[in-house]
């Protein structure tokens, strides 16, 4: 089983916690994770786990973007991470280019308009911003990526 | 590439609504549609539109929003006008 991050602007510092939280969550799950980022995204995850124990591969964002819409590469479970407008346009993408089924990771100050906008993707939001803890609480309430790929 | 910026640091909505409410020529394209060698993002259908010779389209930036582009068109705005 594979699974794609899609990360944004690592401006929220939840960001790169919930992603390695989720990774390693998936990982005993037997997936194999993939983190797709701009450059800043890219960097905190790989100074975070030099070793790559939790994401596998890294891509840049938009050769990502190109190779899903090429059919060059799927998965089966794709996490996008938003806290912006931009991180919508990414979700509304990625449903349209792969086959994944969709989780919008939605966090920061206002997620409300964002959940909202999240259609019928998978949704785990909380109103976070520096403090994990509240989204770690939501990512716990799944008891298995797996069961979603069946 | 040469291009100039016509709405800044925008929701891709308000983008996509500039593009449908200023320029007559729109065309609607999937997510992931290539376009000079760029996969585009966005919230499908995705107006672009060709003014004389120029390409009118979204792009979103990670860190900055989207944005509305002019960008000569070349060869663009036949593969556009040839698709309709």
């Amino acid at each position: 089983m594979k699974a794609l991050f899609m990360m944004g602007c690592p401006e929220l510092p939840v960001q790169t916690a919930a992603a390695l939280y989720i990774a390693n969550k998936l990982n005993k799950e037997g997936f194999e994770v993939t983190s797709a980022g701009n450059k800043a995204a890219i960097s905190l995850l790989l100074n975070s786990d030099p070793e790559k124990h939790y994401i596998k591969k890294v891509m840049d964002l938009d050769r990502c973007i190109g190779a899903l819409a090429e059919k060059t590469i799927d998965f089966d479970l794709c996490f996008v991470f938003i806290h912006s407008d931009s991180g919508i346009s990414y979700l509304a993408t990625i449903k349209s280019i792969s086959k994944a089924k969709t989780i919008a990771v939605i966090f920061g100050k206002e997620i409300e308009p964002l959940i909202e906008a999240s259609g019928d993707s998978i949704i785990i939001a909380a109103k976070a911003v520096h403090n994990p803890t509240p989204l770690r609480a939501q990512i716990d309430g799944v008891k298995s990526w797996a069961a979603l790929t069946r | 590439m040469n291009y100039e910026i016509l709405l800044p640091n925008s929701s891709f909505k308000e983008c996509a609504d500039y593009i449908k409410k200023n320029f007559k020529e729109i065309y609607f394209v999937p997510a992931g549609y290539k376009i000079f060698d760029n996969y585009l993002v966005g919230v499908p259908p995705i107006p672009i539109a060709v003014d004389n010779d120029d390409i009118i389209m979204p792009y979103v930036k990670p860190c900055h929003g989207c944005f509305v582009l002019r960008i000569p068109g070349k060869e663009e705005v036949g593969v556009l006008r040839k698709a309709k």
